[in-house]
């Protein structure tokens, strides 16, 4: 079965998000829409899965035109779609998610999971997943959550399967996986369209690859494309992949963990008597498959967390136990993991957001006093260093793009006197562009003597970034290695298995 | 930027403003359907219609009357009695303008204070009490009178938040456990040797001294009072705290996103116990002003539904100080002019209520109002009800 899409074009207001997009999807193929945030990709999808509705532009399906107003349109003409956001029911079984809103009613009006049951065994089998009908979805990995969204989708006979973002939430070990089920599917005749921005994925898997930026289709490409020039493309301007790493002297330690233990809420220690040494001036990262302990050691160093243990020294001082306030103003810079939740006040202006942290200090207060002038004018100043792209600092945070909120919290963090950068997955859901940003300045932070905790799940970016590597399982952490490990051997080490030879 | 201010207080006008219209328009045909002489002319659809307009005219008209100006107390030898109602009105909006400044500032922080009503009560209390045991100089005992209810109900509401950033106790559970106490508590203390007032046997208190009564602005007729000018400074301050200090950007932050407040170093804890003293303390003083400016003894329902009504005149402000004190003001009217229009023309008091429930139902509702008005957008105020829950 092919999707086409002819001439589909949708504003919102004054903004074109898609601007006549012409798409040929093939049957046993797969097709990569590769593009920034905000290019319009998932735009596009959710007019094609009927989510939206196109302000002109036709849908072929087998070079039938179709008319999709709604999901339910899309799904009868072959079309389901896995989103980033799982649609999953955590508290239902992976039978009851699958059901859910076809269900069937059995003898004496029980609902009828048999039949559902005996689906996803059969799926499960054509495919090669192993997932466990009756097991509670939240329960289950990520990664198992993902393909019962898949098993979903094909149990209700999709032909065509748009995949949004779907690496997004994975460990490399399942992202790994997916590619290889997606190329399953393909060999089983469905087409796929893959949208993401991550260049090695498309590369690895994609038969086709179009191309999107502001709206528009650029190029359709080969997958030979060579990663750089896909990100060019992408961005419409050239694109340093691999940051400059200038080698220097590296200091002193600056922030000594030894024997630092995190326990959550219901107890249960989730960072086990962790020992590590920052030093001024490297970039130690902590590497990990997500859950393993990092998020919570991140926040333990800025006193987030209520129960921890340990010592944890910043410049030879104990800084465990310290109010948030004080954590932050001792020298700690911390970019969270979840700008959204942690990072950002969403309904607060720019210029508000900007001094979060520093509101009752000089210059922006005096007493208790707030200078509105002062504090628009220091915004204007972060906006123009930063490179943050706005109409004005008095204008919702909200309304910038992700990058660009990225960059609002790194201003604020680094705008106090800093010793340590602490960074939480600093370029989770960032576009190609704005990943380069982020990259340069924690490089900045470290040329500048800094240490930088850099947390993140991405091995490309731990691989570009650090001088060394830390990895975390289960709290623990397992092995410190050179940054000129090899992706294979870290990726075994994240996984828990301690190899003779990745040990440095 | 005038031009600009006047755009963006439209902007936040329209609402409130809609719900209202709707709301009277609503009024209006239960005002007529209520009425069985518009009743028995339902035979002949123009008399029906024609004697239903006349109603609902009658009755509107009756409630301006008894709300801002009234032609009949006019005539005569004293024009300015004509504004007794007005006077009226603003004396019932004095308190619920400081009730609901507390309550607005609450839903700032992202708190839902139910215990406005406790709160007054403590601060009509404490007023009371320096009030009439003390005698103290002019000025000043109006001042330490005021005062005393002020920080009573600052400590009453500080409990509150207290209780919530140590145990997270839903302050919306505690503000309503809270007022129940106070309720009795009033009973109980108005029992005592010390409150009761010598020769009676009704629970009163003694009227507080004549140097701690505020004084009346337009003569022994009228009873308005000073306390508005206090109404107006508290919403002045309660602007002013939050829009020009680093308190009011606490506040906000964490009403906004408690979250990424606690991780810009901002206290929680803090705020939130800080929030409910403030919004006690406003309380407070609305039940201080009413006692020495108009109560002048301590009553078992002093309150009213002072407490109560804030809610809603928070809602309807959006949570703004200006928006609230023009709320209070047009929920002081109504009920000013409720009782005239009764008096007049038989329409029932209940049908204000009934007035004041809908406008709220609709500001709740804004996709509702949306719907009706065909507007394309209306910025949404709904987020105010449902923080105050989440916080």
């Amino acid at each position: 079965m092919s999707l086409e899409l002819r001439g589909i074009t949708k504003t919102f207001g004054l903004f074109t998000a898609n601007d006549s997009i012409d798409l040929k999807v093939e049957a046993g193929k797969i097709h990569a829409i590769l593009g920034e945030n905000g290019a319009g990709k998932s735009t596009l999808m959710n007019i094609v899965y009927g989510l939206l509705k196109a302000d002109s532009g036709e849908i072929f399906v087998d070079g039938k035109l179709q008319n999709i107003s709604e999901p339910s349109d899309a799904l009868s003409a072959g079309i389901g779609m896995v989103h980033q956001h799982f649609m999953l029911i955590p508290v239902f079984t992976v039978a009851e998610n699958i059901v859910l809103g076809h269900e069937k009613i059995g003898k004496f009006g029980v609902l009828d999971i048999a039949a559902a049951r005996e689906a996803i065994i059969k799926v499960s089998k054509d495919f090669g997943f192993s997932v466990d009908p009756d097991a509670i979805v939240e329960t289950l990995p990520v990664g198992i959550q993902q393909k019962v969204e898949i098993i979903r989708a094909l149990i209700y006979e999709a032909k065509v399967l748009i995949l949004d973002e779907p690496t997004a939430v994975l460990t490399p070990q399942e992202t790994d996986e997916l590619l290889k089920t997606m190329q399953e599917l393909k060999r089983k005749g469905t087409a796929i369209i893959f949208i993401t921005h991550k260049l090695r994925e498309v590369r690895a898997v994609a038969d086709e690859i179009t191309i999107i930026r502001r709206g528009k289709v650029i190029a359709a490409v080969s997958p030979s494309t060579s990663e750089g020039e896909l990100a060019s493309m992408m961005v419409g301007r050239e694109v340093d992949l691999a940051p400059d790493r200038q080698e220097h002297e590296i200091g002193e330690p600056i922030l000594v963990a030894n024997n630092l233990s995190v326990r959550n809420v219901s107890g249960t220690e989730v960072v086990k008597k962790i020992n590590f040494e920052l030093r001024a001036g490297e970039v130690l990262a902590v590497a990990g498959v997500q859950g393993n302990g990092q998020s919570e050691l991140a926040r333990a160093i800025v006193n987030l967390e209520d129960h921890v243990e340990g010592s944890l020294l910043l410049d030879g001082h104990e800084i465990r136990g310290l109010s948030i306030y004080d954590s932050l103003h001792a020298g700690i810079a911390y970019i969270p993991e979840s700008r959204e939740l942690d990072g950002l006040v969403s309904s607060f202006s720019i210029a508000e957001n900007l001094i979060l942290d520093l509101h009752d200090q000089a210059p922006y207060a005096s007493g208790i006093n707030l200078s509105a002038k002062v504090v628009s004018e220091q915004a204007e100043k972060h906006v123009l260093e930063f490179d943050i792209r706005l109409q004005s600092v008095s204008d919702a945070v909200s309304t910038l793009s992700g990058g660009n909120k990225q960059k609002v919290v790194i201003a604020r963090e680094l705008s106090r006197p800093v010793k340590v950068l602490i960074a939480s997955q600093p370029t989770r859901g960032l576009d190609v562009g704005s990943i380069e940003f982020v990259h340069e300045r924690i490089l900045g932070e470290r040329d500048a003597g800094r240490g930088v905790l850099l947390f993140s799940t991405e091995l490309d970016e731990v691989l570009a970034l650090a001088d060394r590597i830390a990895v975390m399982y289960r709290g623990e952490i397992i092995e410190i290695v050179d940054s000129n490990v090899s992706k294979e051997e870290l990726g075994l080490l994240m996984a828990g298995v301690v190899n003779e030879k990745a040990v440095s | 930027m005038m031009r600009n201010l006047l755009s963006k207080f439209g902007q936040a006008a329209k609402l409130p403003t809609l719900s209202f219209a709707l709301a009277f328009s609503i009024t209006g045909l239960l005002i007529a359907f209520s009425d069985p002489k518009v009743l028995a002319k339902i035979g002949s659809p123009l008399e029906f219609i024609k004697s239903g307009l006349a109603t609902i005219r009658n009755s509107y008209l009756a409630l301006f009357q008894g709300s801002i100006f009234d032609i009949n107390l006019a005539r005569g030898h004293n024009f300015f009695q004509g504004f007794y109602p007005l006077s009226e009105t603003i004396v019932i909006s004095t308190p619920l303008i400081l009730t609901g400044l507390s309550v607005a500032l609450a839903f700032k922080s992202g708190l839902f204070n139910i215990g406005a009503q406790g709160q007054f009560i403590f601060g009509a209390i404490g007023a009371s009490y320096v009030g009439f045991h003390f005698q103290l100089p002019i000025v000043i005992h109006i001042i330490a009178a005021a005062l005393a209810g002020t920080v009573l109900a600052a400590i009453w509401g500080g409990i509150v938040g207290l209780l919530k950033a140590r145990t997270g106790a839903h302050e919306v559970i505690l503000t309503i456990m809270m007022n129940y106490i106070a309720g009795y508590f009033i009973f109980w203390i108005l029992k005592t040797k010390t409150f009761l007032r010598p020769g009676r046997f009704d629970p009163m208190s003694p009227e507080v001294g004549l140097n701690a009564r505020l004084p009346r602005l337009a003569g022994d007729n009228l009873r308005i009072h000073a306390g508005i000018f206090i109404a107006l400074a508290a919403a002045l301050f309660v602007w002013w705290l939050l829009k020009k200090t680093t308190i009011g950007f606490r506040f906000r932050a964490v009403g906004a996103n408690a979250q990424a407040a606690k991780t810009a170093g901002i206290s929680v804890p803090i705020v939130i116990t800080s929030t409910m003293a403030i919004c006690g303390g406003l309380a407070g003083l609305g039940g201080a002003v009413h006692i020495l400016g108009s109560e002048r003894a301590l009553s078992p329902d002093v309150a009213g539904s002072f407490g109560f009504d804030a809610i809603t005149v928070a809602l309807l402000g959006r949570a703004q100080p200006l928006g609230t004190v023009f709320a209070a003001l047009l929920f002081g009217a109504l009920r000013a002019g409720g009782r005239t229009m009764q008096a007049n023309t038989g329409t029932p008091l209940d049908i204000v209520l009934v007035t004041q429930a809908l406008i709220v139902l609709f500001i709740a509702a804004p996709n509702f109002v949306r719907f009706v008005f065909r507007l394309k957008k209306l910025s949404s105020s709904a987020s105010l009800t449902s923080k105050g829950w989440n916080g």
